[in-house]
C-alpha cells in the first residue's frame, strides 16, 4: 500500500512540474528561448493569491482568477519589454536577459514585500478518499485532476484551433508563417500569457502543499519543471506532460526509498542518465541536419 | 489586349542596396490581371531579391511598388499577404513537422476567422468556421492531387509533392498576386509539363496573375505573356517570349560573348 501511496503522491508534485513545464515547453517551441523567468512568475502568482484570499478577503476561485490575470498580464509585459527587442539577438543575450528578469522579480518581490516567510492560509481541507487503507488527500486529487484538464484543453487548442494551428506554423518557421499571413508576434504573446496563466495555477496548488511563499519561492520548482520539460523533450507538449510525471514519481520515490537529502540529487542524476542515452528527452524530436 | 486589364502590381524604378552595393536597380513592370509573368535572369540577378521586396521582407531602398493601385510603402509582410500577395520558396519551406492538411489550413489563418474566445467556449460560430476551413483545405488538397496524404507529416511527402503543397497552401491565402520562386526546379521533364498544366489552371481556377522566377526555359517561354529579363540588378529587357528570345542583349547574357 505505501508503494501506491507514493506514486500517487510523485504524480501529485509531478501535476505541478507538469503544469509548470507546459510554460517553458511551449515559449522554447514557439520563441526558440529559455525563459528563466518563469519561475518568478509563479512566486508573483502566489503572493497575488496570498494577498487576495489573506489581505482581501476572497475565496479561492476568484483568488486564482485575479492572480491568472496578473501573471497573463506580467508575462506578456516581461516578453515585449526584456525579449521582443531582442528577437534578433543571439540566443545567448536573451538568455542572459531571461536570468536577469528573474533577479529583477526576486528582488523586487523583496523590496515590496520583505524576505520573510508569509504563511499561506489553508485553501483545500485536509480530509481525503480511504480505500482499503489507502489515503489520498483532496490536494492531490485536485492537483492531478487539473494537470489532466489543462493538458486535455491544452492539447484541444494547439491542435484544433487556427490560432493553435498558427502557433505551430510558427515554431516550424517565422519567416514562412509571416508570409502566410500570420502575426509572429502575437502569436509569441499568446504563447507567453498561456505559459504565465498556467503558472498560476501551479502558484496556488504549490502554495496549497507546502504553505510558505517567500521571494525565491519560484526558483526551485521552476529548475525541477524545466528539468521536466527537458526530460520529457523541450518543445513538445506531452513532453512536459510525461516529464513533469515521472519526475514528480521519481522524487517522491528517491525521498520514500533512498534518501530525502539526496532526493534532489538522483532526480538530476536520472535527467542526466536519460539525456546520455536520448539527448533530446523521451518525446523530443530529431533535429534534422541539413546536408 | 491590356488595355482593358487592370494592372494588379505596378513597380517603378524600384531598387534596393545592400550596405554599398546595389542589388537591384530601376525596376519597372506591370503585371495585370489574370496575366502570367516570367522573371528570368542569370544566377545572381536579384531575381528573389524581387520577390522580397515585393512581400515586403526587404524594405526597398528606393522607387514604389502599387498594388492594386495602392501604395505599399507602409506595409508590412502580413498586411501584403492580407491585401493579396503570396509566394512560394526556391528552397521548400513548408511546416515540415505539421500534416499536410494543417499547412493548407494554417494559410486560411488570415482570411477565416473567429474570435479565440468562441473556440475556448466551443460555440456554433467556432465549428461553422472550422468546417469552412476544414473543406476549403481539403478542395486545395484535391485540386493538387494530395487528398491522400492529407495527415501525413508534410516533411514526410516526395519533392515534386511538396512543391506542389507549397503552391496550395499559398492559394489559401487567396492570393490576386502568387510569386512562384523556381517552381520547376528539380523537377524532371515530364513533371514540368504537369506544372505547367497546373500553374495555368491555377491562374483560370483561382482568378490570380502569376509573376513566376524561373531558370527551365521551356516552361517559361510556353506559360508566360510576357517576360522581364533582370542582369547584375538592372532590368535588360521586357517583352513577349518571342521578343525575348531573339533579343541579342538576352542571348549574351544568358551565354555569354
Amino acid at each position: 500500500m505505501d508503494f501506491l501511496s507514493y506514486l500517487i503522491n510523485g504524480l501529485g508534485l509531478g501535476s505541478v512540474y507538469a503544469i509548470i513545464a507546459l510554460g517553458y515547453t511551449m515559449v522554447y517551441g514557439i520563441a526558440k528561448m529559455l525563459n528563466f523567468a518563469h519561475g518568478d512568475v509563479i512566486m508573483v502568482g502566489a503572493y497575488v493569491a496570498f494577498f487576495s484570499i489573506s489581505n482581501l478577503g476572497l475565496p479561492l476561485i476568484p483568488a486564482v482568477l485575479l492572480s491568472i490575470v496578473v501573471c497573463t498580464v506580467l508575462g506578456v509585459v516581461i516578453e515585449r519589454l526584456a525579449y521582443k527587442p531582442l528577437r534578433a539577438a543571439s540566443a545567448l543575450s536573451v538568455l542572459i536577459t531571461a536570468i536577469g528578469v528573474s533577479y529583477f522579480l526576486q528582488n523586487a518581490a523583496q523590496l515590496l514585500w520583505s524576505s520573510s516567510t508569509k504563511v499561506f492560509p489553508s485553501v483545500i481541507s485536509n480530509g481525503g478518499i480511504s480505500w482499503n487503507g489507502l489515503t489520498v488527500s483532496w490536494l492531490t486529487l485536485i492537483t492531478i485532476g487539473v494537470c489532466v484538464l489543462v493538458m486535455i484543453c491544452l492539447t484541444l487548442f494547439i491542435n484544433h484551433t487556427k490560432t493553435g494551428r498558427a502557433m505551430r506554423a510558427c515554431s516550424e518557421d517565422k519567416g514562412a508563417s509571416t508570409l502566410m499571413g500570420i502575426n509572429v508576434n502575437l502569436m509569441i504573446s499568446i504563447t507567453f500569457a498561456i505559459g504565465s496563466g498556467l503558472a498560476a495555477i501551479a502558484s496556488v496548488l504549490l502554495c496549497a502543499a507546502y504553505p510558505s511563499v517567500f521571494p525565491t519561492l519560484g526558483a526551485m520548482p521552476g529548475i525541477k519543471a524545466f528539468t521536466a520539460a527537458v526530460f520529457g523533450g523541450i518543445g513538445s507538449i506531452p513532453g512536459a506532460f510525461l516529464g513533469g510525471l515521472l519526475l514528480g514519481v521519481i522524487e517522491i520515490f528517491a525521498k520514500a526509498y533512498i534518501s530525502t537529502q539526496l532526493s534532489d540529487a538522483i532526480v538530476f542524476a536520472v535527467l542526466i542518465l536519460v539525456l546520455l542515452i536520448k539527448p533530446t528527452g523521451l518525446l523530443g524530436k530529431r533535429i534534422r541536419e541539413k546536408v | 489586349m491590356e488595355e482593358n486589364r487592370k494592372p494588379v502590381l505596378q513597380v517603378s524604378e524600384l531598387g534596393i542596396d545592400f550596405g554599398g552595393l546595389s542589388a537591384v536597380n530601376g525596376l519597372n513592370m506591370e503585371v495585370y490581371e489574370g496575366e502570367i509573368v516570367g522573371l528570368i535572369g542569370p544566377n545572381g540577378a536579384g531575381k528573389t531579391t524581387v520577390f522580397n521586396m515585393l512581400t515586403k521582407v526587404y524594405q526597398p531602398t528606393r522607387g514604389t511598388i502599387f498594388f492594386d493601385g495602392v501604395d505599399t510603402a507602409k506595409k508590412t509582410v502580413v498586411d501584403m499577404n492580407h491585401a493579396g500577395v503570396a509566394r512560394t520558396f526556391q528552397n521548400i519551406r513548408l511546416f515540415g513537422g505539421l500534416s499536410v492538411i494543417d499547412n493548407v489550413k494554417t494559410g486560411f489563418h488570415g482570411r477565416i476567422t473567429y474570435s479565440p474566445l468562441s473556440a475556448v467556449l466551443r460555440l456554433p460560430v467556432y465549428r461553422a468556421k472550422e468546417r469552412e476551413i476544414e473543406e476549403r483545405s481539403r478542395e486545395l488538397l484535391e485540386v493538387f492531387g494530395l487528398t491522400e496524404e492529407a495527415d501525413q507529416l508534410a516533411s514526410n511527402l516526395p519533392y515534386g509533392a511538396q512543391r506542389r503543397l507549397e503552391i496550395a497552401r499559398a492559394l489559401a491565402t487567396e492570393p490576386r498576386l502568387l510569386l512562384l520562386d523556381e517552381p520547376a526546379a528539380g523537377m524532371n521533364p515530364q513533371e514540368t509539363e504537369e506544372l505547367m498544366a497546373m500553374i495555368r489552371l491555377v491562374r483560370d481556377r483561382f482568378h490570380t496573375s502569376i509573376l513566376l522566377i524561373e531558370h527551365d526555359m521551356k516552361l517559361v517561354m510556353g506559360i508566360c505573356e510576357r517576360i522581364t529579363v533582370l542582369n547584375y540588378g538592372m532590368m535588360l529587357a521586357q517583352g513577349t517570349p518571342e521578343e525575348i528570345q531573339a533579343n541579342p542583349e538576352v542571348i549574351k547574357a544568358y551565354l555569354g560573348d
